[in-house]
Protein backbone atom coordinates (compact mmCIF):
# COMPACT_ATOMS: atom_id res chain seq x y z
CA UNK A 1 0.00 0.00 0.00
CA UNK A 2 1.02 3.57 -0.60
CA UNK A 3 1.18 6.14 2.14
CA UNK A 4 -2.24 7.46 3.11
CA UNK A 5 -1.42 10.95 1.92
CA UNK A 6 -0.21 12.39 -1.31
CA UNK A 7 2.82 14.59 -1.37
CA UNK A 8 1.99 17.91 -3.00
CA UNK A 9 4.31 20.38 -4.64
CA UNK A 10 1.80 23.23 -4.60
CA UNK A 11 1.72 25.23 -1.40
CA UNK A 12 0.03 28.38 -0.14
CA UNK A 13 2.26 31.22 0.97
CA UNK A 14 0.34 32.53 3.98
CA UNK A 15 2.14 35.85 3.90
CA UNK A 16 1.10 36.59 0.35
CA UNK A 17 -2.39 35.04 0.40
CA UNK A 18 -5.17 37.62 0.72
CA UNK A 19 -7.95 35.03 1.00
CA UNK A 20 -9.69 36.26 -2.15
CA UNK A 21 -11.21 32.82 -2.87
CA UNK A 22 -10.36 32.73 -6.59
CA UNK A 23 -8.48 29.47 -6.12
CA UNK A 24 -11.31 27.99 -4.06
CA UNK A 25 -13.68 28.50 -6.95
CA UNK A 26 -11.23 27.26 -9.58
CA UNK A 27 -10.25 24.00 -7.92
CA UNK A 28 -11.80 21.08 -9.84
CA UNK A 29 -11.82 18.76 -6.82
CA UNK A 30 -13.09 21.35 -4.31
CA UNK A 31 -9.92 20.88 -2.28
CA UNK A 32 -9.62 24.49 -1.10
CA UNK A 33 -11.30 26.32 1.78
CA UNK A 34 -10.70 29.79 3.17
CA UNK A 35 -9.81 29.76 6.83
CA UNK A 36 -8.39 32.58 8.96
CA UNK A 37 -8.30 34.65 5.81
CA UNK A 38 -6.03 32.22 3.99
CA UNK A 39 -6.51 29.47 1.42
CA UNK A 40 -6.05 25.99 2.87
CA UNK A 41 -5.51 22.99 0.57
CA UNK A 42 -6.85 19.57 1.60
CA UNK A 43 -4.01 17.14 0.89
CA UNK A 44 -6.42 14.29 0.39
CA UNK A 45 -8.33 15.94 -2.40
CA UNK A 46 -5.65 17.92 -4.24
CA UNK A 47 -4.46 16.32 -7.49
CA UNK A 48 -1.69 18.84 -8.32
CA UNK A 49 -3.37 20.09 -11.46
CA UNK A 50 -2.22 23.68 -10.88
CA UNK A 51 -5.54 25.41 -11.60
CA UNK A 52 -5.23 27.34 -8.31
CA UNK A 53 -1.74 28.50 -9.30
CA UNK A 54 -3.09 29.81 -12.61
CA UNK A 55 -5.84 31.95 -11.11
CA UNK A 56 -4.03 33.39 -8.09
CA UNK A 57 -3.76 37.17 -8.51
CA UNK A 58 -1.00 37.71 -5.95
CA UNK A 59 1.19 34.65 -6.64
CA UNK A 60 0.43 33.19 -3.23
CA UNK A 61 0.33 29.66 -4.59
CA UNK A 62 3.86 28.50 -5.21
CA UNK A 63 5.59 25.38 -6.37
CA UNK A 64 7.89 23.86 -3.80
CA UNK A 65 10.93 22.63 -5.64
CA UNK A 66 14.45 21.66 -4.72
CA UNK A 67 17.04 24.27 -4.92
CA UNK A 68 19.37 24.20 -7.94
CA UNK A 69 22.44 23.56 -5.80
CA UNK A 70 21.11 20.06 -5.09
CA UNK A 71 22.69 18.87 -8.34
CA UNK A 72 26.16 19.24 -6.86
CA UNK A 73 25.54 16.35 -4.50
CA UNK A 74 26.60 14.26 -7.48
CA UNK A 75 29.73 14.13 -9.55
CA UNK A 76 27.80 13.27 -12.72
CA UNK A 77 24.73 15.41 -13.22
CA UNK A 78 22.25 14.43 -15.87
CA UNK A 79 19.57 16.90 -17.00
CA UNK A 80 16.53 15.23 -18.49
CA UNK A 81 14.38 17.82 -20.17
CA UNK A 82 11.14 17.74 -22.14
CA UNK A 83 10.88 19.09 -25.68
CA UNK A 84 8.65 21.89 -24.39
CA UNK A 85 11.71 23.29 -22.60
CA UNK A 86 13.36 24.05 -25.92
CA UNK A 87 9.99 25.33 -27.10
CA UNK A 88 10.18 28.18 -24.56
CA UNK A 89 13.02 29.94 -26.32
CA UNK A 90 12.57 32.37 -29.20
CA UNK A 91 13.28 30.83 -32.57
CA UNK A 92 16.56 32.61 -33.19
CA UNK A 93 18.12 30.71 -30.31
CA UNK A 94 19.62 27.49 -31.54
CA UNK A 95 19.26 24.18 -29.78
CA UNK A 96 23.06 23.98 -29.60
CA UNK A 97 23.18 27.26 -27.65
CA UNK A 98 20.71 25.91 -25.14
CA UNK A 99 22.68 22.67 -24.73
CA UNK A 100 25.86 24.60 -24.36
CA UNK A 101 24.47 26.80 -21.58
CA UNK A 102 23.03 23.83 -19.73
CA UNK A 103 26.54 22.35 -19.66
CA UNK A 104 28.05 25.59 -18.50
CA UNK A 105 25.69 25.92 -15.57
CA UNK A 106 26.64 22.52 -14.26
CA UNK A 107 25.12 19.55 -16.03
CA UNK A 108 27.57 16.94 -17.26
CA UNK A 109 25.05 15.10 -19.43
CA UNK A 110 21.91 16.19 -21.26
CA UNK A 111 19.09 14.12 -22.62
CA UNK A 112 15.77 15.08 -24.14
CA UNK A 113 13.23 12.74 -22.53
CA UNK A 114 11.11 12.28 -25.63
CA UNK A 115 13.97 10.25 -27.08
CA UNK A 116 12.44 7.44 -24.99
CA UNK A 117 9.10 7.68 -26.78
CA UNK A 118 10.14 5.35 -29.59
CA UNK A 119 10.45 2.46 -27.15
CA UNK A 120 7.39 3.43 -25.12
CA UNK A 121 5.24 3.79 -28.23
CA UNK A 122 6.12 0.27 -29.36
CA UNK A 123 5.35 -1.09 -25.91
CA UNK A 124 1.97 0.65 -25.82
CA UNK A 125 0.99 -0.92 -29.12
CA UNK A 126 2.06 -4.34 -27.79
CA UNK A 127 0.19 -3.72 -24.55
CA UNK A 128 -2.96 -3.00 -26.55
CA UNK A 129 -2.85 -6.57 -27.89
CA UNK A 130 -3.84 -7.98 -24.50
CA UNK A 131 -7.50 -8.95 -24.71
CA UNK A 132 -7.86 -8.65 -20.95
CA UNK A 133 -7.32 -4.89 -20.84
CA UNK A 134 -10.11 -2.75 -19.46
CA UNK A 135 -11.07 -0.42 -22.29
CA UNK A 136 -10.52 2.37 -22.91
CA UNK A 137 -6.91 2.26 -21.80
CA UNK A 138 -6.17 5.62 -20.20
CA UNK A 139 -2.70 7.06 -20.72
CA UNK A 140 -0.46 7.07 -17.64
CA UNK A 141 1.44 10.10 -18.88
CA UNK A 142 0.01 12.97 -16.84
CA UNK A 143 0.44 12.49 -13.06
CA UNK A 144 -2.39 14.93 -12.30
CA UNK A 145 -4.76 12.72 -14.27
CA UNK A 146 -3.61 9.56 -12.46
CA UNK A 147 -4.31 11.25 -9.14
CA UNK A 148 -7.62 12.58 -10.37
CA UNK A 149 -8.70 9.06 -11.29
CA UNK A 150 -7.57 7.65 -7.94
CA UNK A 151 -9.45 10.31 -6.02
CA UNK A 152 -12.54 10.96 -8.13
CA UNK A 153 -12.96 8.05 -10.53
CA UNK A 154 -11.75 5.08 -8.47
CA UNK A 155 -13.57 2.55 -10.63
CA UNK A 156 -11.32 3.54 -13.56
CA UNK A 157 -7.93 2.86 -11.94
CA UNK A 158 -7.69 -0.47 -13.75
CA UNK A 159 -8.02 1.35 -17.07
CA UNK A 160 -4.77 3.25 -16.52
CA UNK A 161 -1.94 2.09 -18.77
CA UNK A 162 0.57 0.24 -16.64
CA UNK A 163 3.65 1.51 -18.45
CA UNK A 164 5.83 4.36 -17.23
CA UNK A 165 6.32 7.78 -18.75
CA UNK A 166 9.02 8.87 -21.21
CA UNK A 167 10.86 10.64 -18.39
CA UNK A 168 10.98 7.47 -16.26
CA UNK A 169 12.23 5.43 -19.19
CA UNK A 170 14.79 8.07 -20.15
CA UNK A 171 16.02 8.14 -16.54
CA UNK A 172 16.40 4.35 -16.40
CA UNK A 173 18.25 4.41 -19.70
CA UNK A 174 20.67 7.15 -18.84
CA UNK A 175 21.52 5.81 -15.44
CA UNK A 176 22.23 2.34 -16.80
CA UNK A 177 24.21 3.74 -19.70
CA UNK A 178 26.50 5.66 -17.33
CA UNK A 179 26.85 2.63 -15.07
CA UNK A 180 27.87 0.60 -18.10
CA UNK A 181 30.48 3.25 -18.88
CA UNK A 182 31.99 2.46 -15.48
CA UNK A 183 30.60 5.31 -13.42
CA UNK A 184 29.70 4.35 -9.82
CA UNK A 185 25.97 4.52 -9.29
CA UNK A 186 26.18 6.79 -6.25
CA UNK A 187 27.96 9.43 -8.30
CA UNK A 188 25.08 9.73 -10.79
CA UNK A 189 22.33 12.26 -10.18
CA UNK A 190 19.36 12.34 -12.54
CA UNK A 191 17.35 15.57 -12.64
CA UNK A 192 14.13 16.18 -14.45
CA UNK A 193 13.33 19.65 -15.66
CA UNK A 194 9.63 19.92 -15.03
CA UNK A 195 6.92 21.99 -16.67
CA UNK A 196 4.46 21.35 -13.84
CA UNK A 197 3.88 20.63 -10.17
CA UNK A 198 2.30 17.26 -10.90
CA UNK A 199 5.62 15.81 -12.12
CA UNK A 200 7.39 17.02 -8.98
CA UNK A 201 4.77 15.33 -6.84
CA UNK A 202 5.09 12.17 -8.93
CA UNK A 203 8.85 12.09 -8.37
CA UNK A 204 8.59 12.61 -4.62
CA UNK A 205 5.68 10.24 -4.14
CA UNK A 206 5.45 7.97 -7.19
CA UNK A 207 2.39 5.88 -7.97
CA UNK A 208 2.92 2.34 -9.21
CA UNK A 209 6.63 2.34 -8.34
CA UNK A 210 8.57 1.91 -5.11
CA UNK A 211 10.82 4.87 -5.50
CA UNK A 212 11.38 7.22 -8.39
CA UNK A 213 14.48 6.68 -10.50
CA UNK A 214 14.77 10.46 -10.77
CA UNK A 215 16.79 12.13 -7.99
CA UNK A 216 15.25 15.55 -8.16
CA UNK A 217 13.04 17.93 -10.10
CA UNK A 218 14.10 21.29 -11.40
CA UNK A 219 11.63 24.10 -11.97
CA UNK A 220 11.56 24.73 -15.72
CA UNK A 221 10.70 28.38 -15.31
CA UNK A 222 13.66 29.09 -13.05
CA UNK A 223 16.05 27.20 -15.28
CA UNK A 224 14.75 28.92 -18.40
CA UNK A 225 15.46 32.32 -16.90
CA UNK A 226 18.96 31.30 -15.92
CA UNK A 227 19.79 29.81 -19.30
CA UNK A 228 18.17 32.55 -21.36
CA UNK A 229 20.03 35.27 -19.47
CA UNK A 230 23.32 33.46 -19.94
CA UNK A 231 22.67 33.08 -23.65
CA UNK A 232 21.92 36.80 -23.90
CA UNK A 233 25.14 37.64 -22.11
CA UNK A 234 27.32 34.97 -23.68
CA UNK A 235 30.37 36.01 -25.59
CA UNK A 236 32.31 32.76 -25.69
CA UNK A 237 31.80 30.22 -28.37
CA UNK A 238 29.23 27.55 -28.10
CA UNK A 239 30.50 24.29 -26.66
CA UNK A 240 30.15 21.13 -28.69
CA UNK A 241 26.66 19.80 -28.28
CA UNK A 242 25.62 16.22 -27.86
CA UNK A 243 22.13 16.85 -29.16
CA UNK A 244 20.39 13.85 -30.66
CA UNK A 245 17.49 14.73 -32.88
CA UNK A 246 14.05 13.36 -32.16
CA UNK A 247 11.59 11.70 -34.49
CA UNK A 248 8.70 14.00 -35.38
CA UNK A 249 6.20 12.04 -33.33
CA UNK A 250 8.59 12.16 -30.38
CA UNK A 251 8.75 15.95 -30.48
CA UNK A 252 4.95 16.15 -30.42
CA UNK A 253 4.24 13.36 -27.91
CA UNK A 254 3.45 15.58 -24.91
CA UNK A 255 1.19 17.92 -26.88
CA UNK A 256 -2.51 17.26 -27.43
CA UNK A 257 -3.01 14.34 -29.84
CA UNK A 258 0.71 13.52 -29.74
CA UNK A 259 0.04 10.19 -28.07
CA UNK A 260 -3.47 9.36 -29.27
CA UNK A 261 -2.39 9.65 -32.91
CA UNK A 262 0.25 6.94 -32.38
CA UNK A 263 -1.79 4.12 -30.84
CA UNK A 264 -4.03 1.47 -32.33
CA UNK A 265 -7.79 1.60 -32.71
CA UNK A 266 -10.13 4.41 -31.87
CA UNK A 267 -8.29 6.90 -29.70
CA UNK A 268 -9.33 10.28 -28.37
CA UNK A 269 -7.25 13.10 -26.92
CA UNK A 270 -8.73 15.23 -24.16
CA UNK A 271 -6.93 18.20 -22.66
CA UNK A 272 -7.78 20.51 -19.77
CA UNK A 273 -8.69 19.06 -16.40
CA UNK A 274 -12.35 20.10 -16.53
CA UNK A 275 -12.87 18.54 -19.95
CA UNK A 276 -11.16 15.38 -18.73
CA UNK A 277 -13.50 15.17 -15.74
CA UNK A 278 -16.53 15.62 -17.96
CA UNK A 279 -15.38 12.84 -20.23
CA UNK A 280 -14.34 10.39 -17.51
CA UNK A 281 -17.80 10.83 -16.02
CA UNK A 282 -19.20 9.41 -19.27
CA UNK A 283 -16.65 6.62 -19.40
CA UNK A 284 -17.48 5.62 -15.84
CA UNK A 285 -21.19 5.40 -16.70
CA UNK A 286 -20.37 3.43 -19.87
CA UNK A 287 -22.13 6.13 -21.78
CA UNK A 288 -19.45 5.96 -24.43
CA UNK A 289 -18.56 2.71 -26.10
CA UNK A 290 -15.87 1.25 -28.29
CA UNK A 291 -13.06 3.62 -27.43
CA UNK A 292 -9.70 1.88 -27.27
CA UNK A 293 -7.43 4.57 -25.92
CA UNK A 294 -7.74 7.87 -24.11
CA UNK A 295 -4.97 10.43 -23.95
CA UNK A 296 -5.88 12.72 -21.05
CA UNK A 297 -3.81 15.75 -20.06
CA UNK A 298 -4.55 18.12 -17.20
CA UNK A 299 -3.26 21.10 -19.17
CA UNK A 300 -4.73 22.59 -22.30
CA UNK A 301 -2.44 21.90 -25.28
CA UNK A 302 -0.81 19.20 -23.13
CA UNK A 303 2.53 19.97 -21.51
CA UNK A 304 2.89 23.17 -23.54
CA UNK A 305 0.28 24.44 -21.08
CA UNK A 306 2.19 23.37 -17.96
CA UNK A 307 2.17 26.01 -15.22
CA UNK A 308 5.95 26.33 -15.07
CA UNK A 309 6.33 27.24 -18.73
CA UNK A 310 7.08 30.94 -19.09
CA UNK A 311 6.03 31.02 -22.75
CA UNK A 312 2.47 31.18 -24.08
CA UNK A 313 1.30 27.65 -24.87
CA UNK A 314 0.27 28.36 -28.45
CA UNK A 315 3.68 29.79 -29.28
CA UNK A 316 5.33 26.73 -27.74
CA UNK A 317 3.20 24.45 -29.89
CA UNK A 318 4.11 26.53 -32.93
CA UNK A 319 7.81 26.29 -32.21
CA UNK A 320 7.65 22.52 -31.78
CA UNK A 321 5.71 22.14 -35.01
CA UNK A 322 8.32 24.22 -36.82
CA UNK A 323 11.02 21.98 -35.41
CA UNK A 324 9.23 19.00 -36.90
CA UNK A 325 8.91 20.54 -40.36
CA UNK A 326 12.55 21.63 -40.28
CA UNK A 327 13.62 18.11 -39.45
CA UNK A 328 11.59 16.74 -42.30
CA UNK A 329 13.28 19.15 -44.69
CA UNK A 330 16.75 18.39 -43.41
CA UNK A 331 15.99 14.71 -43.61
CA UNK A 332 19.25 14.17 -41.82
CA UNK A 333 20.49 10.99 -40.27
CA UNK A 334 20.06 10.61 -36.56
CA UNK A 335 23.03 10.69 -34.29
CA UNK A 336 22.10 7.67 -32.25
CA UNK A 337 21.36 8.03 -28.56
CA UNK A 338 21.92 4.31 -28.08
CA UNK A 339 18.59 3.90 -26.32
CA UNK A 340 17.40 1.11 -28.62
CA UNK A 341 20.25 -1.08 -27.39
CA UNK A 342 18.63 -0.98 -23.97
CA UNK A 343 15.19 -1.92 -25.20
CA UNK A 344 14.82 -5.20 -23.35
CA UNK A 345 16.06 -3.74 -20.09
CA UNK A 346 13.73 -0.74 -20.42
CA UNK A 347 10.72 -2.84 -21.35
CA UNK A 348 11.10 -4.55 -18.02
CA UNK A 349 11.71 -1.36 -16.06
CA UNK A 350 8.75 0.53 -17.48
CA UNK A 351 6.07 -1.78 -16.07
CA UNK A 352 4.09 -0.16 -13.28
CA UNK A 353 2.55 -1.91 -10.29
CA UNK A 354 -1.19 -2.16 -9.99
CA UNK A 355 -2.61 1.22 -9.05
CA UNK A 356 -4.89 1.63 -6.06
CA UNK A 357 -7.98 3.81 -5.78
CA UNK A 358 -7.96 6.47 -3.08
CA UNK A 359 -11.51 7.59 -3.09
CA UNK A 360 -11.68 10.82 -1.13
CA UNK A 361 -15.25 11.69 -1.82
CA UNK A 362 -16.75 9.63 1.00
CA UNK A 363 -18.36 11.22 4.05
CA UNK A 364 -17.28 8.36 6.31
CA UNK A 365 -15.52 5.05 5.71
CA UNK A 366 -18.31 3.26 7.60
CA UNK A 367 -21.28 3.14 5.28
CA UNK A 368 -23.96 3.29 7.97
CA UNK A 369 -22.32 6.41 9.41
CA UNK A 370 -21.87 7.87 5.95
CA UNK A 371 -25.60 7.44 5.36
CA UNK A 372 -26.45 9.20 8.61
CA UNK A 373 -24.12 12.03 7.67
CA UNK A 374 -25.61 12.26 4.21
CA UNK A 375 -29.15 12.55 5.57
CA UNK A 376 -27.95 15.24 7.94
CA UNK A 377 -26.07 17.08 5.20
CA UNK A 378 -29.18 17.06 3.03
CA UNK A 379 -31.20 18.59 5.83
CA UNK A 380 -28.57 21.26 6.36
CA UNK A 381 -28.32 21.99 2.67
CA UNK A 382 -32.08 22.54 2.53
CA UNK A 383 -31.69 25.25 5.19
CA UNK A 384 -28.92 27.05 3.30
CA UNK A 385 -29.76 29.73 0.72
CA UNK A 386 -28.37 27.70 -2.21
CA UNK A 387 -26.68 30.63 -3.95
CA UNK A 388 -23.12 29.35 -3.50
CA UNK A 389 -21.84 32.79 -2.47
CA UNK A 390 -18.66 31.40 -0.93
CA UNK A 391 -18.75 33.79 2.06
CA UNK A 392 -18.57 30.81 4.43
CA UNK A 393 -15.15 29.90 3.03
CA UNK A 394 -16.45 26.82 1.18
CA UNK A 395 -17.03 26.68 -2.58
CA UNK A 396 -20.75 25.85 -2.44
CA UNK A 397 -23.67 25.42 -0.04
CA UNK A 398 -23.43 21.68 -0.64
CA UNK A 399 -19.73 21.69 0.22
CA UNK A 400 -20.43 23.62 3.43
CA UNK A 401 -23.16 21.19 4.48
CA UNK A 402 -20.76 18.29 3.98
CA UNK A 403 -17.99 20.12 5.84
CA UNK A 404 -20.41 20.58 8.73
CA UNK A 405 -21.32 16.90 9.03
CA UNK A 406 -17.65 15.97 8.79
CA UNK A 407 -17.05 18.34 11.72
CA UNK A 408 -14.92 20.79 9.74
CA UNK A 409 -17.32 23.72 9.91
CA UNK A 410 -20.48 24.87 11.69
CA UNK A 411 -23.84 26.09 10.46
CA UNK A 412 -23.09 29.59 11.73
CA UNK A 413 -20.36 29.90 9.08
CA UNK A 414 -23.17 30.74 6.69
CA UNK A 415 -23.74 34.50 6.67
CA UNK A 416 -27.44 34.05 6.03
CA UNK A 417 -27.82 31.71 8.98
CA UNK A 418 -25.90 34.22 11.11
CA UNK A 419 -28.37 36.88 10.13
CA UNK A 420 -31.30 34.76 11.24
CA UNK A 421 -29.54 33.84 14.49
CA UNK A 422 -28.88 37.51 15.16
CA UNK A 423 -32.46 38.51 14.47
CA UNK A 424 -33.64 35.83 16.87
CA UNK A 425 -31.21 37.16 19.41
CA UNK A 426 -29.39 33.83 19.54
CA UNK A 427 -26.03 35.42 18.77
CA UNK A 428 -24.96 39.03 19.02
CA UNK A 429 -23.09 41.19 16.56
CA UNK A 430 -19.78 40.53 18.34
CA UNK A 431 -20.11 36.79 17.90
CA UNK A 432 -21.12 37.19 14.27
CA UNK A 433 -18.00 39.30 13.61
CA UNK A 434 -15.87 36.80 15.45
CA UNK A 435 -17.11 34.06 13.10
CA UNK A 436 -16.46 36.18 10.02
CA UNK A 437 -12.98 37.00 11.30
CA UNK A 438 -12.28 33.31 11.75
CA UNK A 439 -13.09 32.66 8.10
CA UNK A 440 -11.77 35.73 6.36
CA UNK A 441 -9.09 36.75 8.82
CA UNK A 442 -9.10 39.55 11.35
CA UNK A 443 -9.77 43.16 10.43
CA UNK A 444 -11.16 42.39 7.04
CA UNK A 445 -14.63 43.32 8.16
CA UNK A 446 -15.17 46.54 10.07
CA UNK A 447 -18.73 47.32 11.07
CA UNK A 448 -20.25 45.59 8.13
CA UNK A 449 -17.99 47.09 5.46
CA UNK A 450 -15.37 45.02 3.71
CA UNK A 451 -11.94 46.60 3.86
CA UNK A 452 -9.45 46.28 1.05
CA UNK A 453 -7.18 43.26 1.29
CA UNK A 454 -4.44 45.01 3.24
CA UNK B 1 -32.71 3.75 4.54
CA UNK B 2 -32.33 6.60 2.09
CA UNK B 3 -34.50 7.36 -0.86
CA UNK B 4 -33.93 9.47 -3.95
CA UNK B 5 -36.25 10.21 -6.84
CA UNK B 6 -35.61 11.29 -10.39
CA UNK B 7 -37.77 12.01 -13.41
CA UNK B 8 -36.99 11.03 -16.99
CA UNK B 9 -38.52 12.53 -20.15
CA UNK B 10 -39.00 10.36 -23.22
CA UNK B 11 -36.93 11.54 -26.20
CA UNK B 12 -34.60 13.76 -24.14
CA UNK B 13 -31.23 12.19 -24.86
CA UNK B 14 -29.36 15.29 -23.74
CA UNK B 15 -30.31 14.58 -20.15
CA UNK B 16 -30.18 10.80 -20.30
CA UNK B 17 -27.61 9.86 -17.70
CA UNK B 18 -28.42 12.58 -15.18
CA UNK B 19 -29.92 10.15 -12.70
CA UNK B 20 -27.01 7.72 -13.03
CA UNK B 21 -24.50 10.52 -12.49
CA UNK B 22 -26.35 11.69 -9.38
CA UNK B 23 -26.56 8.17 -7.99
CA UNK B 24 -22.89 7.67 -8.70
CA UNK B 25 -22.00 10.74 -6.66
CA UNK B 26 -24.11 9.47 -3.78
CA UNK B 27 -22.55 6.01 -3.81
CA UNK B 28 -19.05 7.49 -3.82
CA UNK B 29 -19.92 9.59 -0.79
CA UNK B 30 -21.26 6.51 0.96
CA UNK B 31 -17.98 4.67 0.35
CA UNK B 32 -19.61 1.94 -1.72
CA UNK B 33 -16.83 0.00 -3.45
CA UNK B 34 -15.88 1.24 -6.94
CA UNK B 35 -16.77 -2.13 -8.51
CA UNK B 36 -20.30 -2.20 -7.12
CA UNK B 37 -20.80 1.48 -7.84
CA UNK B 38 -19.88 0.85 -11.42
CA UNK B 39 -22.31 -2.06 -11.79
CA UNK B 40 -25.17 -0.05 -10.32
CA UNK B 41 -24.43 2.95 -12.48
CA UNK B 42 -24.07 0.97 -15.70
CA UNK B 43 -27.37 -0.85 -15.09
CA UNK B 44 -29.15 2.37 -14.19
CA UNK B 45 -27.76 4.26 -17.16
CA UNK B 46 -28.89 1.55 -19.53
CA UNK B 47 -32.37 1.56 -17.96
CA UNK B 48 -32.53 5.34 -18.10
CA UNK B 49 -31.70 5.35 -21.80
CA UNK B 50 -34.36 2.69 -22.38
CA UNK B 51 -37.00 5.04 -20.99
CA UNK B 52 -35.70 7.96 -23.05
CA UNK B 53 -35.62 5.83 -26.18
CA UNK B 54 -38.93 4.02 -25.87
CA UNK B 55 -41.27 5.57 -23.30
CA UNK B 56 -43.08 8.89 -22.87
CA UNK B 57 -41.88 9.52 -19.35
CA UNK B 58 -40.73 7.67 -16.30
CA UNK B 59 -39.88 7.85 -12.61
CA UNK B 60 -36.83 6.44 -10.93
CA UNK B 61 -36.81 5.66 -7.23
CA UNK B 62 -33.53 4.67 -5.64
CA UNK B 63 -33.51 3.14 -2.18
CA UNK B 64 -30.25 2.55 -0.38
CA UNK B 65 -29.68 0.76 2.90
CA UNK B 66 -26.57 -0.84 4.32
CA UNK B 67 -27.32 -4.14 2.58
CA UNK B 68 -28.57 -3.29 -0.86
CA UNK B 69 -29.47 -0.75 -3.47
CA UNK B 70 -32.91 -1.14 -4.94
CA UNK B 71 -33.83 0.85 -8.02
CA UNK B 72 -37.34 1.00 -9.39
CA UNK B 73 -37.99 2.45 -12.84
CA UNK B 74 -41.61 2.93 -13.77
CA UNK B 75 -42.42 4.28 -17.20
CA UNK B 76 -45.47 5.23 -19.17
CA UNK B 77 -44.95 3.91 -22.67
CA UNK B 78 -45.69 1.23 -25.20
CA UNK B 79 -44.57 -1.60 -22.91
CA UNK B 80 -42.51 -4.60 -23.94
CA UNK B 81 -44.11 -7.16 -26.24
CA UNK B 82 -42.05 -10.16 -25.29
CA UNK B 83 -39.82 -9.78 -22.26
CA UNK B 84 -38.11 -13.03 -23.12
CA UNK B 85 -37.13 -11.74 -26.54
CA UNK B 86 -36.03 -8.40 -25.13
CA UNK B 87 -33.75 -10.25 -22.73
CA UNK B 88 -31.97 -11.98 -25.61
CA UNK B 89 -28.48 -10.65 -26.31
CA UNK B 90 -28.33 -8.58 -29.46
CA UNK B 91 -32.03 -7.85 -29.66
CA UNK B 92 -33.00 -4.22 -29.83
CA UNK B 93 -36.18 -2.39 -30.57
CA UNK B 94 -34.35 0.93 -30.73
CA UNK B 95 -35.06 2.95 -33.83
CA UNK B 96 -32.39 3.63 -36.44
CA UNK B 97 -31.96 7.20 -35.18
CA UNK B 98 -31.43 6.05 -31.64
CA UNK B 99 -28.91 3.48 -32.72
CA UNK B 100 -26.98 6.00 -34.76
CA UNK B 101 -26.50 8.08 -31.65
CA UNK B 102 -24.79 5.11 -30.10
CA UNK B 103 -27.64 4.37 -27.71
CA UNK B 104 -29.46 1.10 -27.36
CA UNK B 105 -27.23 -0.90 -29.65
CA UNK B 106 -28.97 -4.08 -28.60
CA UNK B 107 -27.39 -3.91 -25.17
CA UNK B 108 -30.41 -2.79 -23.13
CA UNK B 109 -31.97 -5.44 -20.91
CA UNK B 110 -29.28 -8.12 -21.16
CA UNK B 111 -26.71 -5.55 -20.11
CA UNK B 112 -28.83 -4.47 -17.17
CA UNK B 113 -29.25 -8.10 -16.20
CA UNK B 114 -25.52 -8.68 -16.31
CA UNK B 115 -24.89 -5.75 -13.99
CA UNK B 116 -27.66 -6.52 -11.47
CA UNK B 117 -27.92 -9.13 -8.74
CA UNK B 118 -31.68 -9.28 -9.28
CA UNK B 119 -33.77 -7.96 -12.11
CA UNK B 120 -37.56 -8.05 -12.13
CA UNK B 121 -39.58 -6.84 -15.09
CA UNK B 122 -43.30 -6.41 -15.50
CA UNK B 123 -44.84 -4.79 -18.52
CA UNK B 124 -48.24 -4.07 -19.90
CA UNK B 125 -48.70 -3.31 -23.58
CA UNK B 126 -49.92 0.22 -24.14
CA UNK B 127 -49.32 1.19 -20.52
CA UNK B 128 -45.74 0.89 -19.56
CA UNK B 129 -42.89 -1.07 -18.03
CA UNK B 130 -41.69 -1.49 -14.46
CA UNK B 131 -38.14 -2.52 -13.72
CA UNK B 132 -36.68 -3.43 -10.39
CA UNK B 133 -32.91 -3.64 -10.17
CA UNK B 134 -31.35 -4.91 -6.95
CA UNK B 135 -27.66 -4.87 -6.13
CA UNK B 136 -26.29 -6.27 -2.88
CA UNK B 137 -23.52 -4.37 -1.20
CA UNK B 138 -21.77 -7.07 0.77
CA UNK B 139 -21.47 -9.41 -2.19
CA UNK B 140 -18.12 -8.23 -3.57
CA UNK B 141 -17.41 -9.74 -6.97
S1 LIG C 1 -3.54 21.92 -7.56
FE1 LIG C 1 -5.57 21.57 -8.48
S2 LIG C 1 -6.52 20.08 -7.13
FE2 LIG C 1 -4.78 20.92 -5.98
S3 LIG C 1 -5.66 22.61 -4.77
FE3 LIG C 1 -4.88 23.49 -6.69
S4 LIG C 1 -6.64 23.51 -8.07
FE4 LIG C 1 -7.16 22.08 -6.38
S1 LIG D 1 -0.35 17.94 -19.02
FE1 LIG D 1 1.86 17.82 -18.80
S2 LIG D 1 2.44 19.76 -17.85
FE2 LIG D 1 0.23 19.51 -17.50
S3 LIG D 1 0.05 18.54 -15.49
FE3 LIG D 1 0.03 16.90 -17.04
S4 LIG D 1 2.18 16.28 -17.21
FE4 LIG D 1 2.17 18.26 -16.17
Amino acid sequence: MDQPFFFHALKVDDKACIGCSHCMNACPTEAIRIWNGKAVIDDNKCVDCGECFRVCQVNAIYVEDNDFEQIYRFKYRVALFPAVFVGQFPEEIKVSQIYSELHKIGFTHLFEVERAVEILNESIVDYQENKENELPIISSFCPAIIRLIQVKFPSLVDNILRLGTPSDIAAHFYKQKLIDEGIPVNEIGIFYITPCAAKIAAIKNPVGEEKSIVDGAINLNRLFNKVYRNIKQATEDVLISQATELFSYEVLWTLTKGESSRVKGRALAIDGINSVMEFLEKVENREVHNIDYLECRACKEGCAGGILNPQNRFLTVERLNKRVSLNLKKNKQFSSSGIVNYKEYLNEKMILDKLVPRSMMMLDSDMALAMKKMVKAQKIEAELPGIDCGACGAPSCKALSEDIVKGDATLSHCVFVQNVLMQNGEINMETAFAIIDKIWGEHKVVKGSIKSGK
Amino acid sequence: MMQFEYKVEGGDFTNAGNASSEVKKILKKLNVSPKITRRVVVALYEAEVNIVAHAYRGDIIVEIDTEKIRIQLNDEGPGIDSIEQAMTEGFSTASEQVREMGFGAGMGLPNINRNADELNITSEIGKGTNLEIITYLNKEN
